[in-house]
């Protein structure tokens, strides 16, 4: 098949282009990344048709090859479409993410946050020093363990909880 | 077999509603049925003990077996088998269980409403158990042993209020899990050298198993039976799980799943105790347990945990005599585990019930109970003496005859064998001491520090006859096997028929309470005396005992290693995932981008011949056009200029695709992107314009450096894949399909709606979903809010500027000119224009889009119609119609919105996947296929002949479909904006205010 130079070039600063914004931390320049990365991929659709040509509209007299490949097309009007109906979606929900919290950055996880606190943390569930008990059917005392958040960060927990027998790990 | 377990396995479902029912009674119709499995197992004793213990399944005087296939591919399947060894521990399991079940009926509150759940999984263990004793397949035994760790984790955790017993229950099953993944991997591969996973068959073929991989995977098996009956150095989890309710203990963690690991050793022993680390390990492991188990229990103040050490202690007693793998040994170890489960059980039972009527365990202040409590002093002394191995009673038939085996085994094989004899004996001889302690610290009258006798304990309540059955039952036993010997012998002979004597000259042992003056029987003398002494000089210490050195201290040792493996996983995960998302999205392009440049460089492709620079000059400028237009979107300082550069980039494409040849593309994108733009601008006008980011985002260039290589990458895998490919493309087909099948001349409309209907018949309901996504994030409760009726709104009162105070003198003037425009009575060019405030009205939008509106729906409907002969079609014609409202919708406001299309956008969607479906059913219905298109050929007056295809209709669901989303999309992104941002201010937020008061300026410039 033959490759069209300008398409291609095309498709591929469509894509660099694309990608870029999408690593942004503003939640606005990853749409647009988003929608420029789908130009980029419609473009290379389109390519797949080959040569230009006829617009796929049935004549008499004109042979099948002349027509510009129809079925990439029927692909890409599908894709358009889908786009719109992304796009319209991640604008909801930029503007949610602005409404409740201010904010419309790509925010980091904060869960992932919080396990890198919990290395040498102090959990209580894990290592508080329970007596045992010497009887079930004494008043069940709730724990005064659970009572403590659940995970303390080490700083936190030598300023708070100094008293607490730590020299065993 | 099967029947029997899933009887039993399909009660302990029904077990909670029987609670719900007759409370705490139902205890006694599950310790029925357990007694009914208990008959079941009597039953089958003629004939297990008849037949051949070896013979395989379907030799002629076999033990009775039943196998169902089950997964074959893999050989697994559902095999039972009942010889002596499986029979011994079956009676065990069923007849404590029962007696445990009459137990509980007594021993939970008669409020208790928690015991359902726990009468479920005491009774599914009692299940398990049993289906773990009589498995002949090795991965049924797996199933059944990880079933009862489950279970135990949960019986353990039963008071889930307590961190001691959550902790607990979780240290039992990530101990008991350890082990059983290491044994898994060893039945697994003794299964695979044996060719079959067929446990009677794996024995039958040991003596031709051997060699370092035999070795091995014998001993990943022994790891499994060591932490499941909480050797050394597991022993810990086993006193931990003393959290759980007495019952529990005295099944559980003394006479069934803690045998477990006992029933696996003797199961494996005859085939298996001469590999090379079996004895080191069983002899070693069981000895340092039976010694620091007992040691321990000298220690301990709480009787529950004198018993539990005492348990420990046991269970590597029990494992070297039944590894030992001698014949007398065979007999010595099954009695011994007989014996310990009935006098364990009924000790754990005795310290329930005292726990139960006096609220403590702690021996410190039990005093005095033991001449109020008759009954129970006797009950426990039989058990307390059978344990210390004391005449005339089972401990001390079964003790006997262990000593008897280790000394002759000492005797064939001197040397270390010596040692393990007089380790046992030291550690039996503790064994007395720590009984004598349990019954001097529950029954004893104590005196305190100063001498003088400490206060009785209460008893709440003496113990009703239930109560006490159990325990009793288990003490007649232990009286009862003692006084007859035989029957115990008639069970246990068979099993002992697998081993050889440790010699070929030794006469086989027997059970009996007088084998006559023997060297064993000064042995056990010897250990009685010991034992009293070791009593004397410690057993009466009721000081709380010192902690163990870090080191040698099991549990911390368990505790830190574990959070040693905490601490590592949350290290690894910090340094691999710290949060940031774009660094994740980044990791995964760079994969993206690198795996196909590496096969592109690794597979080395020519540079492809057939180039051509461009179809023509005018689609260079247009690339230029649309590049300049992507640079600019990431050189633009605002928010909405970037917007714009982004824009352009789509028009500039929809020129490409009609250079190319695609008039039905370049129409649909040159209206999406329009939709986009309004769509952006109306969707974000409450976001800062200037601010695009308060931290800028580094690694810039890194960024820029992977955008471009992923599309240099992209670029070179698109013309290498195109250069070769050599087949004509199948659309080739489509013109005359389009023609002569689908009665239309645009090509890619007939695909759309005929070819490939159902591709757009997913996509329109793509489109709806992503429209109630849309709407559902804005308006979060319902989408369709009702609003006033437009009569009711009053003239300029939309949008209207209530406080000056954010806006610059020259705004105050602008406005207030406006708004002395507004008084100007003029012709209703839109019936909702007069709703806006004067300041955002424009007449001559309104003008204009009067005039156009109905022209553009009128073109909208000649698009969808003629879309299957000529571009257009219903995506074509949706856009357009929307693109009219969205006119309507900027020039006139919410209301005129409403007023320009009375209906939810919701019912239009649904409409129009309506009118799909139809067409796509109603062919199925008059006989044809699924989305069949036909012609109909109409001659009306006036319109003259037409020629009507079905699928058009197709097309006017996509078209319904297509103006709902543009529809919903506006409304949410748009009026119920709107609505928010003229609330905001009454709601006095100070940044709010400032932000909604400029925005809401620049809009309506």
């Amino acid at each position: 098949m033959t490759i069209n130079l300008t398409l291609l070039v095309l498709m591929g600063v469509m894509l660099a282009v694309g990608i870029y914004l999408m690593l942004e931390r503003s939640l606005t320049r990853v749409v647009l990344g988003i929608i420029l990365l789908s130009n980029g991929v419609n473009l290379l659709l389109l390519q797949t048709g080959g040569r230009a040509g006829r617009a796929p509209l049935v004549q008499d007299g004109i042979d099948a090859q002349e027509y510009f490949d129809p079925l990439p097309q029927a692909l890409l009007l599908t894709a358009i479409v889908i786009a719109f109906a992304l796009v319209a979606f991640m604008l909801a929900l930029i503007y949610r993410s602005w409404v409740l919290a201010r904010q419309d950055e790509v925010t980091d996880d904060e869960e992932d946050r919080r396990v890198a606190q919990a290395v040498g943390a102090y959990d209580p569930e894990e290592d508080a020093e329970v007596d045992t008990e010497t009887s079930e059917f004494s008043d069940p005392s709730p724990d005064s363990a659970s009572d403590l958040p659940p995970v303390i960060s080490p700083a936190e927990h030598f300023r708070g909880h100094n008293d607490e027998p730590e020299e065993d790990r | 077999m099967l029947t029997v377990l899933a009887v039993l396995f399909a009660v302990s479902i029904v077990a909670p509603v029987l609670h719900a029912w007759w409370g705490r009674s139902a205890f006694y119709i599950l310790a029925g049925v357990l007694a009914a499995a208990f008959g079941w197992v009597l039953f089958h004793i003629p004939q297990v003990v008849g037949a051949d213990q070896a013979a395989t399944n379907d030799a002629p005087n076999a033990v009775p077996a039943y196998v169902v296939e089950w997964i074959p591919q893999l050989g697994v399947e559902l095999a039972f088998r009942m010889d002596a060894l499986g029979l011994i521990m079956a009676l065990l399991v069923t007849g404590v269980g029962a007696l445990v079940m009459l137990y509980c009926a007594r021993y939970f509150p008669a409020t208790e409403r928690s015991a359902g759940p726990f009468a479920a999984q005491l009774f599914a263990f009692a299940a398990a158990m049993l289906g773990l004793v009589v498995s002949d397949d090795l991965v049924m035994l797996f199933i059944f042993w990880e079933l009862t760790t489950v279970l135990s984790f949960l019986l353990i955790g039963y008071s889930a209020h307590r961190v001691f017993a959550r902790r607990s229950a979780i240290q039992a099953l990530v101990v008991t899990t350890f082990g059983g993944l290491a044994m898994l991997v060893g039945l697994l591969w003794i299964g695979q050298l044996a060719g079959s996973y067929r446990l009677s068959d794996i024995l039958a073929a040991a003596p031709e198993l051997s060699g370092t991989a035999v070795d091995v995977a014998i001993v990943l098996i022994l790891v499994g039976a060591v932490s499941k009956s909480a050797l050394v150095p597991f022993h810990f989890w086993l006193p931990a799980a003393m959290a759980a309710p007495t019952p529990v203990s005295a099944y559980l963690h003394a006479a069934a799943m803690v045998k477990a690991g006992v029933y696996l050793v003797a199961r494996f022993a005859p085939g298996f105790h001469d590999t090379t680390f079996w004895l080191p390990l069983v002899l070693i492991l069981g000895l340092a347990t039976m010694l620091i188990g007992a040691y321990r229990a000298l220690r301990q103040t709480d009787i529950k945990l004198v018993l539990a050490y005492g348990t420990v202690s046991q269970l590597g007693f029990l494992i070297m005599v039944n590894g030992l793998g001698t014949e007398d040994a065979a007999v010595a170890g099954l009695a011994m585990l007989l014996a310990h489960g009935l006098f364990k059980a009924a000790l754990f039972m005795v310290v329930g019930i005292i726990d139960k009527q006096t609220g403590s365990r702690d021996l410190r202040t039990l005093s005095g109970i033991g001449r109020a409590q008759r009954p129970l002093l006797i009950i426990s002394i039989v058990a307390a003496a059978s344990m210390a191995g004391l005449p005339p009673l089972f401990g001390f038939v079964a003790k006997e005859v262990v000593f008897e085996s280790f000394y002759s085994y000492a005797e064939v094989n001197g040397g270390a064998s010596w040692a393990v004899l007089i380790g046992v004996v030291i550690g039996s001889a503790a064994t007395v001491a720590y009984s004598a302690r349990f019954i001097w610290g529950t029954f004893g009258s104590k005196r305190d520090n100063n001498g003088q006798p400490l206060a009785p304990t209460t008893i709440h309540a003496t113990p009703d006859a239930v109560f006490l059955a159990a325990p009793a039952a288990l003490g007649v036993f232990t009286l009862l096997f003692a006084a007859a010997p035989g029957l115990v012998q008639h069970l246990v002979e068979p099993f002992s028929t697998l081993f050889d004597p440790a010699a070929p000259g030794v006469e086989p042992t027997y059970l009996a309470l007088w084998h006559g003056l023997t060297p064993v029987l000064g042995l056990s003398a010897l250990t009685w005396v010991l034992g009293l002494g070791l009593f004397w000089l410690l057993g009466t210490r009721d000081e709380v005992p010192r902690a163990v050195p870090v080191v040698f201290d099991a549990e911390r040792i368990y505790r830190s290693s574990i959070r040693a493996l905490d601490n590592f996983s949350a290290w690894l995960t910090s340094n691999t995932q710290r949060g940031s998302l774009g660094w994740y999205l980044f990791i995964i392009v760079a994969v993206a981008t690198a795996a196909p440049a590496g096969v592109i460089a690794l597979t080395g492709q020519a540079v492809p011949g057939h180039m051509i620079l461009a179809e023509e000059p005018m689609q260079m400028v247009l690339a230029a056009v649309i590049i300049a237009g992507g640079l600019g979107a990431v050189w633009a300082p605002k928010r909405f200029m970037a917007v714009l550069m982004v824009s352009l980039c789509g028009w500039g494409i929809a020129g490409i695709f009609a250079l190319q040849g695609a008039p039905d593309l370049a129409l649909t994108l040159l209206l999406v992107e329009s939709i986009i733009l309004v769509v952006f601008v109306l969707a974000l006008r409450t976001l800062p314009a200037g601010i695009w980011t308060l931290n800028p985002t580094r690694f810039k260039f890194g960024r820029a450096l992977l955008g471009g290589a992923f599309g240099l990458v992209i670029m070179a895998a698109v013309a290498i894949s195109m250069d070769s490919r050599t087949h004509e493309p199948v659309s080739l087909e489509y013109s005359w399909m389009a023609y002569d099948v689908g009665n239309g001349s645009n090509i890619v409309n007939v695909t759309l709606v005929d070819i490939r209907v159902w591709d757009t018949f997913g996509e329109i309901t793509v489109l709806a979903a992503a429209a109630t996504g849309v709407a559902s994030l804005i308006f979060v409760k319902r989408r369709d809010v009702r609003r006033r009726q437009l009569h009711e709104v009053p003239t300029g009162s939309v949008g209207r500027i209530l406080s000056d105070k954010a806006l610059s003198p020259r705004q105050v003037q602008e406005v207030k000119v406006a708004r002395s425009f507004a008084t100007v009575a003029r012709e209703a060019w839109l019936v909702a224009g007069r709703t806006l405030a004067p300041e955002h009205r424009s007449i001559i939008f309104e003008v204009v889009t009067r005039l156009m509106f109905h022209a553009t729906i009128m073109l909208s409907i000649y698009l969808l119609l003629a879309g299957h002969n000529s571009p257009g079609g219903g995506f074509a014609g949706g856009l357009l119609a929307g693109l009219a409202f969205l006119l309507r919708y900027l020039a006139g406001g919410r209301y005129e919105l409403e007023a320009a299309i009375p209906f939810s956008a919701g019912a239009l969607m649904g409409w129009g996947l309506a009118v799909a479906c139809f067409t796509g059913i109603f062919p199925l219905i008059v006989g044809g296929q699924t989305f069949q298109s036909f012609v109909v050929d109409l001659s009306l007056p006036l319109f003259g002949e037409h020629h009507l295809v079905s699928s058009v209709l197709f097309d006017v669901g996509v078209y319904l479909v297509v103006i709902g989303l543009i529809v919903d999309v506006l409304r949410s992104l748009g009026s119920e904006i709107d609505v928010r941002s003229e609330e905001e201010p009454k709601s006095s937020s100070a940044l709010g205010h400032s932000i909604h008061a400029q925005t809401t300026v620049g809009v309506a410039r």
